[in-house]
């Protein structure tokens, strides 16, 4: 990497293992949220410094733009105290590290698992084209939908039923509303509206 | 590589500004302005009464169901940009993924205005 890049680099890390860390250890839910928010911005960072910008940009789009407002959300609908969010924390440490430890793990065969495999990095099932050849859009786009397809229809049917599951879960209607019907609003003519009376003099109706 | 990067400079020079801007009215009341700190001014509204309760009251969960479904249509569009991209290269077989996909979406948004989850009440 170039000065440059690599200076941008350990900038854009520094502020996502930063952010990560006060994600946890941030006394008040709603600063770990938005610590939560300046990690996506830093990983959105990375991302465009890979030369993935549309993922860099989808990060900020879905995680930034609604991902973190639904975590708001649901940190503000819990009733919030946290002197006694406090004392169960230590209970799920054990659980934590052991996620930690996994990940870990996995990283580290990751990034050396060509010591042990030479041929490892050339099974790479489809490898990107350089970017000069073809941008990160038109990459994404060249094969998720044909060669993919499977992935990409199981994603919609998967937010299918996050749509109706949500709606299952938490709609409510409350009884004895008075609710605006504008088919029968525009429906209405003077035949059906108003009604027209002789009216006697001297007399009511 | 580099002249992906180097079309980011102008962003760069930006939150340059704002961080510089957004540090330097933060910092200079610390400097400049008139400090009389009083322990009554931290204190609960003068002519009223201590608060009875937490500020911090729960969301209503409807809100919830609005951004979720928000989300959804959300990352439906996201899907849709790199199809638009590279439309011209895909073929027909592309263009029915797409369409099933936007039909599994359509069938759901049809449940969801049927079922009335976008009126508030």
């Amino acid at each position: 990497m170039l000065g440059l890049q690599a200076f941008f680099f350990y900038i854009f890390a520094f502020i996502a293992v930063g952010g990560a860390l006060m994600v946890v250890f941030a006394r008040n839910p709603v600063h770990s949220v938005l610590f939560l928010i300046l990690t996506f911005v830093a990983a959105a960072g990375l991302f465009l410094l890979a030369g993935a910008e549309f993922l860099a940009l989808i990060l900020i789009v879905v995680y930034v733009g609604a991902v973190a407002i639904l975590f708001l959300f649901v940190v503000m609908m819990l009733d919030l105290d946290l002197g006694q969010m406090k004392k169960g924390a230590l209970r799920y440490a054990p659980f934590g590290l052991i996620i930690g430890l996994v990940l870990l793990a996995e990283l580290i065969i990751a990034a050396t698992g060509g010591a042990y495999h030479p041929e490892l990095s050339q099974t790479t099932a489809l490898p990107m084209q350089p970017l000069y050849e073809l941008s990160n859009i038109n990459a994404l786009g060249s094969v998720l939908y044909t060669r993919y397809i499977l992935f990409f229809q199981l994603a919609g049917l998967i937010l299918f039923v996050a749509m109706v599951g949500a709606i299952v879960l938490t709609l409510r209607h409350k009884e004895g509303i008075k609710r605006q019907s504008i088919s029968a609003q525009n429906a209405r003519n003077p035949a059906t509206a108003i009604e027209i009376r002789k009216v006697e003099s001297g007399r009511g109706l | 590589m580099s002249a992906l990067l180097a079309s980011y400079l102008p962003i760069v020079i930006f939150v340059g500004v704002a961080l510089i801007l957004g540090l330097a009215l933060l910092v200079s009341p610390f400097l400049l302005a008139f400090k009389a700190p009083d322990d009554e001014k931290l204190s609960a509204y003068e002519c009223g009464f201590d608060a009875f309760d937490d500020s911090r009251m729960k969301f209503d969960v409807r809100f919830y169901l609005v951004s979720i479904l928000f989300i959804i249509f959300d990352l439906e569009v996201a899907f849709l940009f790199p199809w638009a991209a590279s439309f011209g290269t895909l073929g027909w077989f592309g263009f029915w993924s797409m369409m099933v996909f936007l039909g599994v979406l359509t069938v759901g948004f049809v449940y969801e205005w049927k079922k009335g989850a976008l009126e508030w009440d």
